[in-house]
């Protein structure tokens, strides 16, 4: 990692996002002073981690991405012992309702599915009425009815004057709960803002896809569109990146069909954090 | 009382969690405390006093052998087996006659001098043959077979059973949990919240306490009822060297599983510990078996510090203070790896 310098202020929402190996897990690791960094300095509510361990670790609370919470132990049993490390917070009961997990309270973790497991460890990083939540790909692997509670249970967290720092490669979750947002790739933060500052800053509000049968248009061809900021081409799919729908697709369509080039596929969409990234990197971000 | 919304101390939670991970596990449960049982129960039966026992004598098929079987017979001390002569060896070396008899003046004896077996069979077998040919004693002694409670090999190895035990389920139970714990990464979630490091690491030697009362009351609970065994210093003794075993050896537990990223190297690490222990420190023949020069060695393992005490306790009536040095022993063992553990514990 280098050269990562970002402030994040209290009561708000900032999502670090990222493909995988980008080195979400590892920012997120120093500041929960789980990992020590090599160079530089971190700050958390105004304290440091070298002098002040005892007390950020009762202020904030943490889920991490790879933990698996004991299979053998109820849910109750799990949240009842990661309570008892604090001494000040909700109690057990108030914990289970908050994360919606008070009828299963007495089913072992192991039975739970992907959904609950993850809203039971975010009754874990609650435990202690923490002032600032970590969450490492919190909804990573659920099904979309999962990520939305999970994603509703962080906005009442929010709502409360919290402050959350998460890290998630779902653009759309991002979107949703973010006030701000920092894109990582290859251990560098690459773009720094709120998700519509980022969309803005590509200078195109809208993303056009298509697949032709045959010869692919000629990039140069397609960049002189009207309204077309970037091309970009993968095989036989092409992506215009425009500020002005209603003129490309019709320019488009007349270049096209003057070519006898027939359309197999044509969509667009409002540009997403997502094209940020394809903007800001070339590559995907699933497979990036 | 400080506010944990409704959990208790962390020490007791911790504690409790682990003492309930360990009972919804079956093959734990299975492992800890049949296990144990069925041994004792096994070797007890295998080693229980019998009275003296027929000695069984080969004799080989050849002139002189039926007035050999004869005065064999008559003593009454023996089993005579026929043997053709091509199968002596074979005879003793498989173990079907500890001795083999060869007719003839004087007569041969076959016997595997290494076994302990073997050479007494060859003294009763060759004492009975020359009283038959006339030999008379310079004096008759006086036997006074021993079988008192406390003496017989069943009670001396209930206690080497227990100490067996209280150490593979204290380096186990802690052990595997701890490194179970570290690859799943809960150690590192538990070490982002407040949680007292030393209170984690002492949960786990705490619960093993919980498991021991269980352990041993079937143990010897099991031995008692079945063997007769007492224990001569009283319940209390030896309640107190079982807990100070059990702390003892959870600390080794926790020494061994400090750095192990995985089940497989905590496994092995744990056999490399126990191993040396299961053979010298006396659970199945007495650790004076082994030459001299390695009795410091010996007496200084902490599994032979607690076979010694226990068997003090049971059947010699020894008080705590009589076993003074091998409490020494165990309490250092178990301090120094808790502290040890403590300091070189790898918590991610």
């Amino acid at each position: 990692m280098n050269g990562l310098d970002l402030e994040v202020a209290r009561g708000e929402c900032f999502g670090l996002l990222g493909p995988n190996g980008a080195g979400k897990t590892t920012t997120i690791e120093i500041l929960e002073g789980l990992v020590e960094q090599d160079a530089g300095e971190v700050e958390i509510l105004g304290r440091h981690w070298r002098s002040d361990r005892a007390e950020l670790r009762r202020r904030i609370g943490v889920q991490l991405q790879e933990t698996q919470l004991n299979d053998k132990l109820t849910v109750e049993e799990t949240v009842r012992l990661f309570r008892s490390f604090f001494t000040d917070g909700l109690n057990v009961a108030e914990l289970l309702d908050v994360v919606e997990l008070g009828a299963k309270r007495r089913s072992f973790v192991g039975k739970l599915s992907g959904g609950q497991k993850q809203r039971l460890a975010v009754a874990c990083a609650l435990a202690g009425r923490p002032e600032l939540l970590f969450l490492d790909e919190p909804t990573t692997g659920l099904d979309p009815q999962s990520r939305r509670q999970l994603w509703e249970l962080l906005a009442r967290f929010k709502a409360d004057g919290r402050t959350i720092l998460l890290t998630t490669h779902y653009m759309d979750e991002a979107h949703v709960l973010c006030d701000r947002v920092g894109i990582m790739d290859h251990g560098s933060l690459i773009a720094l803002g709120t998700p519509r500052e980022l969309v803005a800053s590509i200078g195109a509000e809208h993303v056009i896809e298509f697949n032709v049968d045959g010869a692919v248009p000629e990039e140069t061809v397609l960049r002189a569109l009207p309204g077309v900021r970037d091309v970009r081409a993968r095989g036989d799919a092409v992506a215009l990146a425009t500020s002005e729908l209603h003129s490309t697709v019709p320019a488009l369509l007349r270049y096209l069909g003057d070519r006898h080039l027939a359309l197999s596929l044509l969509s667009t969409h409002s540009a997403t954090l997502e094209d940020v990234f394809v903007s800001l990197t070339g590559r995907q971000l699933r497979d990036a | 009382m400080r506010d944990r919304g409704g959990a208790s101390h962390p020490l007791v939670e911790l504690t409790m969690a682990r003492f309930r991970e360990f009972l919804r596990e079956p093959e734990a449960v299975f492992w800890v405390f049949a296990f144990p049982v069925i041994m004792t129960c096994a070797l007890g039966i295998a080693f229980r006093s019998r009275g003296a026992e027929p000695v069984i004598v080969g004799v080989v098929e050849q002139a002189g052998a039926p007035a050999l079987r004869q005065a064999l017979e008559a003593s009454g001390r023996f089993t005579v087996r026929r043997i053709e002569p091509a199968e002596i060896e074979r005879t003793v070396r498989d173990g079907r006659a500890p001795v083999v008899v060869v007719p003839g003046t004087p007569p041969e004896y076959h016997f595997d001098e290494a076994r302990a077996e073997s050479q007494v069979a060859r003294l009763a077998v060759d004492q009975a043959l020359q009283r038959a040919a006339g030999r008379e004693d310079v004096f008759a002694a006086t036997e006074r077979p021993i079988d008192a409670i406390g003496s017989r090999y069943i009670d001396w190895l209930v206690p080497g059973l227990l100490g067996m035990n209280i150490m593979s389920t204290g380096l186990w139970g802690v052990g595997f949990s701890i490194v179970q714990a570290r690859t799943r990464k809960l150690l590192k979630r538990l070490v982002a919240t407040p949680m007292s490091r030393a209170e984690y690491l002492a949960s786990h030697v705490l619960s093993r306490l919980l498991f021991l009362t269980l352990e041993t009351v079937v143990i010897v609970g099991f031995a008692w009822l079945v063997f007769d065994v007492r224990i001569r210093s009283g319940v209390m003794a030896l309640a107190i060297l079982a807990v100070l075993g059990a702390l003892s050896f959870g600390g080794l537990g926790l020494l061994v599983a400090s750095r192990a990223r995985t089940i497989e190297a905590v496994s092995g690490l744990m056999n490399l510990v126990m191993m040396p222990m299961w053979v010298l420190s006396g659970v199945f023949f007495a650790s004076s078996n082994f030459p001299e020069p390695m009795q410091p060695f010996i007496q200084a393992l902490p599994l032979t510090a607690l076979n010694d005490a226990m068997r003090g306790v049971m059947n010699e009536g020894l008080s705590l203070a009589a076993v003074g040095g091998e409490v020494g022993v165990l309490a250092a063992w178990g301090l120094v790896s808790f502290a040890a553990a403590l300091r070189i514990f790898r918590w991610q």
